[in-house]
């Protein structure tokens, strides 16, 4: 099996892996980075979002032979403040999505950080909550520093 | 001592006795409104763990040498396997084990819709399962296939007996009316698309059968497993510490379960045997499609003297009919009440419970006849509605009932048509409408929890339910904090292990807080009550004028002001153990949630896009524990119901019963873009007459009203009666089309 040579939340990663993986299999499966989740594994919900080089992708759909780049998993965000601002919005019901939803908002933040609504539910729009905290997720975004 | 009684239980609207063994309960309720802790903002206390991707799902499970499956289904929506060979399947690398028809449970020859499971692969990893399939030599012998559900009504393929019911006469009653209207109403096929698939890990240690399963009631899969494999209850185990959604479709457990035990028999390893999303559209469940012919008769002021109805559920292949007559018989005063309702067997995928079965789907049907009813008598629904106002359930009391207070509380939300009516186009109109909520939610007995007091001054409060992701781990440690008089951040939840807690309720049909609650009440005040007795004895003061406060043990004379960890600290590793058991119901009363809801859209009569830009939500559920996750609920219940009533749509080719939208693109759930205003309030009343909390469940009440708001709203601003959900643009052009024709036959429309 060929090898993947990952920088992954600021460390290196060697870890042969079949040809055809995607990157969100070898973070759960071969890395044991189970915070990012698979929920339609086609990239049509969000769920499986993680960050390169600072932009939004979907790792479900996302090819880890072929990644070049920094990857940030939910793991390198667990001291971001949204963390701690999706908790006191309560914008989160069964979790499954929220990993996603906050490497989503992190980039938002990141290169926008004073979302306006409008610009928290354009970026936002493809992050899936089944549960709805939709509300709660718009008020931690716009609440992320307090 | 312990007590025998028969006594009644109701889950999702199905009803029955069982006997159960109560204990005294002799906890009197707290006084109404916000306490202490309980009434007041809790973040969850599994938040930073869940948000910080910490939690660990069912998915995320991987115990060493665990398998993979793939599961063999039915491309036709009806047909018989006739041959299956697995000799070429099973000689492919990583190919450890499969399964064919009725080798597990689910797995079956017969397969009735397109996406049953007929047969399963075990390998080492999914991609090689999955492959394997392709091997599998099989020859299948097609069957008649059955779409519509009136066909099947016609000859008599049913999934269940009919419901038939009537109270005084019905035909007189409509005979004398002074106005009646009728209406055929029709709902469709919802999905429920959980973020995380139907899944299970299944392991054998020993004699003992492991089950890592994302589940909606650990103690029924734990039922049903050890009954269909037939082995002691205690010799399975069921672990779901955290779950990703189920909204009704994981309460017991499926093919996957019983597939995921016997290849890990088999072989000797690990079994996971998990849904694809696309599986999880054609075969996991879905909220069954209905057909309602609906009529009601008025007297000139409004008293509604006639309600009757034909109501169709399109169960599927399997499933149960669930009480889509409901809120006819149920939400207002009429004295004759005539309905029927059919469970159609149709080649179609399963019904499974979704978030108030039934109750849903009739309320978008009656409380749009009773808008048309309003339009009629030229009669504003609110008022209609308050005429009509129910003071018993077929003649049974209710435990407590504050609808009018919830008309109450929407009355400045109805209040506001004039004006959002005014900002009406040429092209985009503007309305408001209104539906009311009636269901279940009182919970019932039996459900126990118990609480351990560490020398440290802290709690556990264990009990083998699951949090389905409604927040009930923090709502139990509301109720444990306030008991116990300490602060929320001493009490820990232990739960999801059903060999490692006391039996606890299903988390469906709005009953964990109301179920479990309790309990834990009366844990708590055991704990306390021992607690108590303690530190008389330490202080040598009497116990009646102690209590513990802000976690202070406090005497009534202020000489007794001690941290509770001051006072335990002398037990060491001895611990103080309390136990509470869930009480009957009350008897002879009926246990209810209620609500209302006011919608307001805008539509656009040209292309038939409809926005939902505010809803205001009024519900009375007796106490609230926590008030911030009741927010979250309601919200989330609207935003669910805004995607059934707008955009969600299952397809299926009407020739062949092939399911069309498998994927989540296809199947459109809403998005943050997709979200109005929402306003939520509650009447937060207790019901004196439930339990030791006055508690309601609150999962369920907020998607009930919401698509006949939606569609009230809608014929508000444009005239048009929309009778069918989803409201595609399609139908909101059709029912534009039909208003449009009824204002050329002289009728009035506002179009």
């Amino acid at each position: 099996m060929p090898e993947v040579k990952l920088t992954l939340n600021g460390g290196e990663h060697i870890v042969d892996a079949p040809v055809g993986i995607s990157l969100a299999s070898l973070l759960r499966e071969r890395l044991g980075f189970t915070g990012t989740k698979i929920a339609c594994n086609e990239g049509h919900c969000g769920a499986c979002t993680v960050q390169i080089d600072g932009v939004p992708t979907l790792s479900c759909i996302t090819l880890a032979h072929s990644v070049r780049g920094d990857v940030t998993t939910i793991e390198g965000l667990r001291d971001h403040p949204l963390i701690d601002a999706f908790v006191r919005a309560d914008a989160v019901q069964c979790g499954f999505c929220t990993p996603g939803q906050v490497v989503s908002a992190a980039a938002l933040v990141a290169a926008n950080p004073e979302p306006t609504v409008d610009e928290i539910r354009h970026q936002m729009a493809g992050n899936i909550c089944r549960c709805g905290t939709y509300p709660r997720i718009e008020e931690a975004i716009l609440h992320w520093r307090d | 001592m312990a007590r025998l009684i028969r006594t009644e239980k109701e889950v999702e609207g199905r009803f029955e006795d069982v006997w159960l063994v109560v204990e005294e309960d002799p906890l009197t309720q707290w006084p109404a409104g916000p306490l202490a802790v309980v009434g007041r903002d809790a973040t969850r206390q599994d938040a930073p763990e869940r948000v910080r991707g910490e939690a660990r799902f069912t998915a995320d499970i991987q115990l060493p040498g665990m398998l993979h499956t793939a599961v063999l289904r039915s491309p036709y929506a009806h047909a018989r396997v006739r041959r299956i060979d697995f000799t070429k399947a099973l000689a492919l690398p990583g190919v450890r084990a499969a399964l064919g028809p009725g080798e597990a449970k689910g797995l079956e020859e017969e397969a009735g819709f397109a996406g049953a499971a007929v047969a399963a692969v075990a390998a080492d990893t999914f991609g090689k399962a999955r492959a394997a399939l392709a091997a599998v030599d099989i020859e299948w012998e097609e069957l008649e296939v059955v779409l519509d559900p009136e066909e099947a009504v016609e000859r008599e393929m049913f999934t269940a007996p009919s419901a038939r019911y009537e109270r005084g006469d019905f035909e007189r009653a409509l005979s004398e009316a002074d106005v009646v209207v009728e209406g055929t109403y029709r709902t469709s096929v919802v999905l429920h698309n959980s973020m995380e698939t139907h899944q299970a890990v299944c392991e054998w240690v020993g004699d003992t059968l492991n089950v890592y399963i994302s589940t909606q009631y650990i103690w029924g899969v734990r039922d049903a497993v050890s009954k269909e494999l037939g082995i002691s209850g205690d010799k399975v185990r069921v672990v779901c510490e955290f779950m990703g959604g189920g909204f009704g479709s994981k309460n017991g457990p499926d093919e996957y379960t019983f597939v995921a035990a016997e290849l890990a028999r088999r072989t000797g390893r690990p079994v996971r045997c998990a849904l694809t999303r696309r599986e999880e559209n054609t075969s996991a469940g879905n909220r069954n499609a209905t057909l309602q012919k609906l009529t009601v008769g008025a007297k000139s002021d409004g008293t509604i003297v006639a309600l009757g109805g034909d109501f169709i559920n399109a169960i599927g292949w399997s499933g149960w009919s669930a009480m889509t007559e409901g809120p006819m018989q149920m939400l207002y005063a009429c004295d004759n009440v005539r309905t029927v309702r059919h469970g159609a067997k149709i080649n179609t995928p399963p019904m499974k419970a979704f978030r108030a079965p039934g109750f849903v789907e009739g309320t978008f049907g009656l409380e749009c006849l009773i808008d048309e009813l309003a339009a009629k008598l030229e009669l504003d629904p609110l008022e209609l509605r308050k005429r009509n106002y129910a003071d018993s359930n077929d003649g049974k009391p209710f435990s407590s009932k504050n609808l009018m207070q919830c008309y109450e509380l929407a009355q400045k939300h109805w209040d506001r048509r004039d004006e959002v009516r005014a900002r009406s186009t040429d092209t985009w109109k503007h309305g408001v409408g209104m539906a009311s909520q009636i269901w279940f939610g009182g919970g019932g007995p039996p459900s126990y929890a118990w609480i351990r007091a560490t020398s440290d001054g802290r709690f556990t409060v264990v009990t083998a339910m699951q949090d389905i992701g409604t927040g009930t781990r923090t709502a139990m440690a509301m109720i444990a904090a306030e008991e116990l008089g300490v602060p929320l951040d001493r009490v820990d939840v232990m739960l999801g292990d059903s060999a490692r807690g006391p039996y606890a309720t299903l988390s469906a049909g709005s009953s964990t807080t109301p179920s479990v609650g309790p309990a834990v009440r009366a844990a708590a005040a055991d704990a306390k009550r021992q607690i108590l007795e303690i530190a008389a004895q330490r202080y040598d003061v009497e116990e009646r004028v102690l209590d513990i406060k802000d976690g202070l043990v406090v005497s009534a004379d202020g000489n007794v002001s001690t941290p509770l960890e001051a006072l335990l600290e002398i037990l060491g590793d001895a611990q103080i153990l309390g136990k509470g058991a869930r009480g009957p119901n009350p008897a002879g009363m009926s246990v209810l949630t209620f609500g209302v809801q006011v919608a307001e859209v805008a539509v656009d009569i040209e292309t038939g896009e409809i926005r939902v830009e505010r809803v205001a939500a009024a519900h009375d559920v007796g106490r609230i524990i926590n008030a911030l996750g009741a927010r979250s609920q309601v919200e989330g219940g609207i935003i669910q119901g805004i995607g059934h009533t707008l955009s969600e749509q299952r397809l299926l080719d009407p020739e062949t019963g092939r399911i069309l939208t498998t994927t989540l693109d296809a199947y459109r759930m809403p998005t943050i873009a997709d979200v109005p205003e929402i306003v939520c309030e509650f009447v937060d009343a207790p019901d004196e007459h439930l339990t030791n909390l006055g508690s309601k469940g609150l999962g369920e009440p907020p998607i009930v009203p919401l698509a006949a708001a939606i569609a009230n709203a809608i014929r508000d601003a444009t005239g048009a009666d929309v009778h069918e959900l989803p409201i595609s643009r399609e139908e909101m052009l059709r029912a534009l089309d039909a208003a449009k024709k009824k204002e050329k036959r002289g009728a009035p429309a506002a179009v």
